[in-house]
């Protein structure tokens, strides 16, 4: 199918790209497109505007500032691959990124993008909850920074207000001592998870310290999942500790029956999935 | 709303300049209005590859973006690259093994066979099932066209000296 018949404008500012969308009745931005041109040329969007954003300047590079990495929404996946900074002080983002999509959508796609669009299924969302990043948002009454914990609100909902923009992502850099790891269940390579998750964590004389674990496709958002990660808080990292972990996702994770999987099986997974993720934590000391 | 916008860009290594309105996306563009039909419409929403085209050098659908977003880019189109050794080798290797049976995918397949030897990214099956994982052929079964890229692969990394030259020359 073909999209709906459409205006067409590429500002080379912020500032433009927010007035051409405020003067639209309904607008869209585009960046990478790897989400939305499918919505379009299927018709599920049809906006009478398009506001590509993928050339403006200040929404790409890549910088350290005062413990924290700041990534241009515009970076594309494949770059979380390759770019030196992320690979030294936002490894996880680095590790999960090889099972977004397959290799030609992360040529093209970009991480703002998939943030923005807070796909539940998609890693790039659940792995800045699990950084505790923030996001720099811009709109008409100026920028904002909005937590990761404070912005994914419910399927495809953030806290994006129609006509903002999603800037730039700020992920703290990783801390000396720090472990993680990343995996998931997909049935093919590249397709989304049926379950996936990621896990960081510090420690401190041998216990566990901070820790954040977050998990994909269990529910309407990247969900993060705090019992499970206060049964191993003061804590070693043992077989004992990693079971309770296991027992928390209980109390916190109830993904829904789909076509794809009971709930049953995906609460199955979800556990598998984290003791194999603690596991490697554990080993990687 | 159905105004059309003047875009030019490099296809091929030639600079063309046309008007395009901003709903056509780039392969058909390149399809009907350069004629350039090498490039092929599968599923027209980024899953079975069959329209890749290399921008700046890189692999990316031309069914995911608009012709009007292609605006200053340089694309290679299959047709183009077909003057590189790389395809020469890769379509020998193609035709020796039987690595296409309709051939529908196959230009989608040289492409990202092109990359992955270019880029030094097939030097085991397992990377080169990878690079290959969002090229849909329902033909082969993946398994001759794997051997493909792996021989020229190999073969070329076994002449290294002969690749460096041909780059050269591309």
């Amino acid at each position: 199918m073909k999209a709906r018949a459409f205006s067409y404008v590429r500002p080379t500012s912020v500032g433009d790209a927010l007035g051409a969308y405020a003067q639209a009745d309904d607008a869209s931005f585009i960046a990478g497109g790897q989400s939305l041109v499918p919505a379009l040329v299927m018709r599920l969007q049809a906006p009478s505007l398009l506001v590509d954003i993928s050339r403006i300047e200040s929404m790409k590079g890549i910088a350290l500032h005062d413990g924290w990495l700041r990534i241009g929404a515009l970076t594309r996946h494949f770059e979380t691959l390759t770019d030196p900074l992320i690979q030294k002080h936002a490894p996880l983002l680095s590790e999960a990124a090889p099972y977004v999509a397959h290799p030609a959508i992360r040529n093209k796609g970009t991480l703002g993008g998939s943030v923005a669009l807070a796909d539940p299924a998609a890693e790039f969302p659940a792995i800045m909850l699990a950084l505790g990043a923030e996001m720099e948002i811009a709109g008409a009454a100026g920028s904002r920074r909005v937590a990761a914990d404070d912005f994914f609100i419910d399927l495809y909902q953030t806290a994006l207000e129609p006509g903002e923009l999603l800037v730039a992502l700020h992920v703290p850099v990783v801390k000396e001592g720090q472990r993680w790891a990343f995996d998931e269940f997909a049935r093919r390579r590249g397709d989304y998870a049926v379950v996936g998750g990621g896990v960081i964590a510090s420690f401190d004389g041998g216990k566990v310290g901070d820790v954040r674990i977050v998990f994909i496709s269990v529910g309407s958002t990247p969900v993060r999942v705090k019992a499970a990660e206060q049964a191993l808080i003061g804590n070693s990292l043992d077989i004992g500790a990693i079971q309770r972990a296991q027992q928390a996702l209980e109390t916190e994770l109830d993904p829904p029956d789909d076509k794809d999987m009971t709930s049953t099986m995906r609460m199955h997974l979800a556990r598998v999935l984290l003791g194999r993720l603690l596991e490697r934590v554990r080993k990687s000391a | 709303m159905n105004d059309k916008m003047p875009i030019t860009l490099t296809v091929n290594g030639e600079v063309v300049s046309q008007h395009v309105s901003p709903r056509d996306t780039l392969a058909d563009f390149l399809r009907s209005a350069l004629q350039l039909t090498g490039t092929h419409l599968g599923c027209e929403m980024g899953a079975c590859g069959a329209c890749l085209v290399l921008i700046e050098d890189r692999p990316i659908h031309a069914c995911l973006m608009f012709a009007v977003q292609a605006d200053g880019m340089v694309i290679e189109t299959i047709e183009g690259l077909n003057d590189r050794g790389i395809i020469a080798d890769l379509q020998e290797a193609f035709h020796q093994r039987n690595a296409l049976q309709c051939g529908f995918c196959t230009p989608g397949m040289l492409v990202t066979a092109y990359h992955l030897v270019k880029t030094d990214q097939a030097s085991s099956r397992e990377l080169i099932r990878d690079g290959l994982s969002g090229n849909y052929c329902r033909c082969t079964g993946y398994e001759a066209i794997v051997d493909a890229i792996e021989k020229v692969a190999s073969a070329r990394k076994a002449d290294a000296g002969r690749v460096a030259s041909e780059e050269v020359g591309a």
